[in-house]
Order: structure tokens, then C-alpha cells, then sequence
């Protein structure tokens, strides 16, 4: 199954704070409403112009900060494919996996703003189709990999009833 | 081959033995979340069907990051974690009673134990020789109800520090030189594991300070052997009895060692908007400051206060430079009102709030204003941070701040004390 979209272009070192910031703090019990205002301290169009599928590529430590889950949490619910990024604050990336967000470490500096960009998860590749170049990625390890097919933190737990760190 | 302070406390927790690299269960002693991922933690709890605590005792729900709530939102948030406190029997830290990690230091972590909290800076726990690390509501709300987590065992990135800090240089400033030095992601994914005669000789409550920043340079935990310095604290906590001893093997394997001269490290300001982003006092100094805030889980212990106030003691903040002044914790609080501090700072022109995070979440007591500048205590300095992607915050120790608060301008520490 592949996930395709655009991409959404955002730089090195982007925190949490410009995710989901310190001052929407109140909406953090009503998701839907935080989401609303996904990333707009890093690009007041992203959150009112992202369609369904379309990436956030990002530079060097994405995500990183604070623990807030709302974080990626919001991303998801934005409908974002995934998030690409040279390298991940820890935190924000495994949260990410915990939500059921695709998290993608590759070198991000060829993609630019607008560019069609196609994941094929199971493979480990992201093509970007307008530029006609593939990325590719190794895969997630173990128990990552398998809450992530689970959909998450949550539905690994409802499905498995413990942890699953064997599982394949 | 030995193992690393990391090593040695996880592999108490597991079943089997586990060097870095590997995955594994770890059993947890003790959970906490705070306001703003508490909330989240109890409804996936819910959704689990698992309203439980594995270990009520040690499992602590803090209010702290908006407290007394500002909002009616935040109240009702408040209201649920009380609820399942009771439900549960895990313990509730209220509001004034303090920020998460400066509690959970003093009144239930103990050396050897594995910690896990939904906020970031858990990790300020390995100064206490504890495996404390920051992770999600969802990790969390997990490792409350089944006493476990997965947790990769991180290799380590051992810091040796040797030598004397010279006057009116500080853990803060240390610490912002090593993050300065191995930059905001260089310790991602890994152990910091700080050393070396300077912490062999630092009195615990600063160590608390290089250990709470581990994850400014992207750590998953900043361990400190467990030694006379940690008993001496416990003792004056009233916990003598929990102390014990843990040092990383002396042939550990470690990822990489950076070695430090702490006689050349200078006060240091953090600059916007980067941790990383370090300059020395002679740089930083003659930039205008609108807003001081002293406090927070990194620097708002009772001995930064008495450092502040004794450079504030018998004067008047700049007319035109705010100061803000917030106790880490009830206790504190206490001691500084017994101490006669809190009438130090009142005279001097501070605005003192109760126990809590106070402004470093941006959500309430001390905003910034467009454009405006704030040397802070702090831990971290990132755009929009204290509620205003307009603001900007700059980091350094309680002294330079206490001396900025004063000239109006950044200021050098050593001039006044």
C-alpha cells in the first residue's frame, strides 16, 4: 500500500513548541480543535491548506522539546502520510509510532515545496515523482515496527493485551 | 567488559541481562505526568480499559504546569486527574505544592530506581543515580497501569569534568558550555553519564541542574553516580534510609568521552532560539532585558534563590526590567519565607508566584510582549516557548540573572558578588 501526496517543506530544530505551542495549552483536551493549528507557528498556511496524504519533510532533530503527545497527534489528524526528517528528537519520534504516524529518517534535502511524493512503507522507499528520484530507508526496529502496523500504542495493547516485543 | 551506570540500574529491572543496543522490558518503579499530558495519559487509560495503578505509591499525577488553572479548560483537566487519583490511589501533587521533577526528587525517587514521566524533563532524575527518562502520555499511561515499559538500552556518552569551577560560575553554566560544545542533538537517542572530580565535588543540587538539561543536547537520561554528595541530600530530605551507592564500572563501554576544563568555562547566556546557540558573558553582555524570571525545575531550588538574593538584597530591579520569581516547590517556598529571601525579593521589586512552572510553558504568569526579552533560568529557549512566537528568551544562571535584573541589561554575575 502506498501513501501519496505533496510536501510541505519546514527546516532544522522545528520543537514541539511550534507544534503544538505552549500557548494552546487549553485545547489540549479537545484534539480536533489543536489540530487546527497544527505547525502554524512555523507556517500560518500549513495548518488551513494541508490535504489528506501530504508529507512535513523536515531538516535535522524534528520534534524535538517536550513530550507533549499532542504533538504528532495533531500531525495525524491533519491526515499527514508521514513525517520526513533528517534526524528526530527521541521523544517526538516515538511518540509519533505511538500515534500511528509514520515517522521517516532519509536525507530530506533534495524534496522541495510541492513536490509529489509517493511511500511505500513495506519496501522502505519514498519516491518523489515530480523530481523522478527514490529514497530509501531501512526499516523500524522490532517492537516499533510492530506497534506501528498495530496503529499505535493503544491498539497494540487492545490487540495483544502486553507488550509484543517478539512479534513480526 | 563493564557496564555503564545506564546499564547497571536496567539491567536490575529485566529479566534478562542487556547491554546498549538491545531491546527489553523494563520493570518501572515509579510513573509521573503533570497537567498537561496527564489528562491525555487517564483517557487512553480509558479507552484500554485499564483505570488501575501498578504501584499507586510511587505513581504521582502532578499539577504544576498551569496551576492555579488560568482557565476553565485547564480546570476541568485538573478535575479528571484528581478523579482518578482517588479511583486509583496514586498520589496528587496540587497546585503550589511544586514542579514534578524537584518533588519527585524530594519526596519519592530513589537511587537504582527506573522513572518514567510524561514530561520531558524527567530525566533531571539521574542526578539521583535513577534511569529517569521523558516519554509520552500514551508510554506512560502504560507503564502506570502495568508497571513496565520497552525501552532500548542506550549506549553512553560519558561526560568527564575535572578541576574548579571558578567564582560566579555555576552547573548552569557548565551545562550550557557541554550543550554549546556537543550542540542540541549530539547525545540523540543516547545516556549522558556526567563524571570526573568537578562532580565528584559538586553538591548534589547542582548536579540536579546538568542532569535536568541531559535532553537539551537530545538524551534520554543524565546519570550521576549515587555517592556521599546524594546521602548528604536524601539525609537533608529526611530520607537518609533510601540512599545507596551505584558507580559505572571503571571498564565501561562508553560510545564516546568528552572531557572537560571546568577552569575555563566563563558564565554563559543561551541565545535565542537554541539551547545550543551559547556565548560567554562577555559577549552576551549590554543586551537589553525586559523580563528576569528566576525558578523553574532546572534552577529554582532554595540555594539558586539565596544566590539571587544575595546579590538582590537592599536594591531595586531596573525600573524598566521585570522580575519574575517562582520557588520550585512548597518546600522550598517555605524555607525561603523562613529564610527571610521572599522579603528580599519583594523589596527588590519581584513579582513572587506560587510553587510551579510558572512561565516557562507560556500559558500564564508572565507572557512576553511582542519583541520583547527575557533572561530567564530556564531550561530552554525556543520561539514561542513562553507564549509569544514574537518573544525571545535567552538562558544563564540564577546570579546572572539576579545581576541582569538589576542593570537592565545582561549582565556579568562576578561584578556584583
Amino acid at each position: 500500500m502506498t501513501r501519496n501526496g505533496k510536501a510541505w517543506i519546514f527546516g532544522d530544530n522545528i520543537s514541539t513548541d511550534l507544534i503544538a505551542p505552549g500557548r494552546l495549552f487549553h485545547l489540549r483536551s479537545n484534539l480536533p480543535e489543536l489540530a487546527k493549528h497544527v505547525l502554524e507557528d512555523a507556517d500560518p498556511e500549513f495548518a488551513s491548506k494541508v490535504q489528506k496524504g501530504d508529507f512535513v519533510i523536515g531538516g535535522s532533530n524534528f520534534g524535538l522539546g517536550s513530550s507533549r503527545e499532542h504533538a504528532p497527534t495533531i500531525i495525524e489528524i491533519a491526515g499527514v502520510s508521514a513525517v520526513v526528517a533528517k534526524s528526530f528528537a527521541r521523544i517526538f519520534y516515538r511518540n509519533s509510532i505511538n500515534v500511528g504516524l509514520p515517522v521517516i529518517q532519509c536525507d530530506t534535502s533534495e524534496i522541495e515545496a510541492g513536490d509529489e511524493l509517493e511511500l511505500d512503507l513495506a519496501a522502505g522507499t519514498l519516491k518523489n515523482v515530480t523530481k523522478d528520484f527514490t529514497l530509501t530507508f531501512p526499516p523500524l526496529p522490532g517492537i516499533m515496527r510492530t506497534i506501528l502496523n498495530d496503529g499505535g500504542l493503544v491498539k497494540h495493547l487492545q490487540k495483544h493485551g502486553d507488550f509484543n516485543i517478539n512479534a513480526e | 567488559m563493564g557496564l555503564t551506570l545506564a546499564e547497571k540500574i536496567l539491567n536490575e529491572h529485566t529479566d534478562e541481562n542487556v547491554r546498549a543496543g538491545e531491546l527489553a522490558i523494563v520493570r518501572v518503579d515509579v510513573c509521573l505526568t503533570q497537567d498537561g499530558t496527564g489528562p491525555l495519559a487517564v483517557r487512553q487509560l480509558e479507552k484500554l480499559d485499564m483505570v488501575k495503578a501498578a504501584n499507586p505509591e510511587r505513581t504521582v499525577l502532578f499539577i504544576d504546569h498551569a496551576a492555579p488553572s488560568p482557565r476553565k479548560e485547564l480546570a476541568n483537566d485538573h478535575m479528571l486527574l484528581r478523579e482518578f487519583a482517588k479511583k486509583t490511589g496514586a498520589k496528587l501533587s496540587d497546585i503550589g505544592d511544586g514542579v514534578c521533577h524537584q518533588v519527585i526528587h524530594e519526596s519519592h525517587l530513589k537511587p537504582g530506581d527506573v522513572l518514567v514521566g510524561a514530561d520531558s524533563h524527567t530525566c533531571m532524575g539521574g542526578a539521583m543515580c535513577a534511569f529517569s527518562t521523558g516519554m509520552g502520555s500514551t508510554d506512560v499511561a502504560v507503564a502506570i497501569a502495568l508497571g513496565k515499559t520497552w525501552l532500548k538500552i542506550p549506549e553512553t556518552v560519558r561526560v568527564n569534568i575535572e578541576g574548579e569551577l571558578s567564582n560566579g560560575v555555576y552547573a548552569k553554566d557548565l551545562i550550557l558550555h557541554i550543550i554549546g560544545l556537543i550542540t542540541a542533538d549530539g547525545a540523540t537517542y543516547k545516556a549522558l553519564e556526567f563524571g570526573g572530580s568537578t562532580i565528584d565535588n559538586m553538591p548534589h543540587y547542582e548536579r540536579m541542574v546538568l542532569s535536568n538539561m541531559a535532553v537539551e543536547a537530545g538524551a534520554k537520561t543524565g546519570l550521576i553516580a549515587s555517592d556521599d554528595k546524594t546521602k548528604e541530600w536524601l539525609e537533608s530530605q529526611g530520607r537518609g534510609d533510601d540512599f545507596r551507592a551505584i558507580a559505572p564500572d571503571a571498564d565501561a563501554v562508553y560510545e564516546r568521552v568528552v572531557e572537560i576544563d571546568a577552569a575555563t568555562v566563563a558564565p554563559i547566556v543561551a541565545f535565542p532560539h537554541r539551547v545550543d546557540n551559547v556565548k560567554t558573558i562577555d559577549d552576551a553582555k549590554g543586551e537589553k532585558i525586559d523580563q528576569v524570571f528566576i525558578g523553574t525545575c532546572t534552577n529554582g531550588r532554595l540555594e539558586d534563590l539565596r544566590v539571587a538574593a544575595a546579590i538582590l538584597k537592599g536594591k531595586k530591579r531596573h525600573p524598566d526590567t521585570r522580575l519574575i520569581v517562582v520557588p520550585a516547590s512548597r518546600k522550598i517556598y517555605g524555607q525561603a519565607l523562613e529564610e527571610g529571601l521572599l522579603t528580599i525579593f519583594n523589596d527588590a521589586g519581584a513579582s513572587i508566584n506560587s510553587s510551579g512552572c510558572g512561565p516557562c510553558v507560556g500559558v500564564h504568569q508572565g507572557i512576553l510582549g511582542d519583541g520583547e526579552k527575557c533572561l530567564s533560568t530556564m531550561n530552554r529557549n525556543f520561539q514561542g516557548r513562553m507564549g509569544n512566537t514574537e518573544g525571545f528568551i535567552m538562558l544563564a544562571s540564577p546570579a546572572t540573572c539576579a545581576a541582569t535584573a538589576l542593570a537592565g541589561v545582561i549582565a556579568d554575575p562576578r561584578e556584583v558578588l
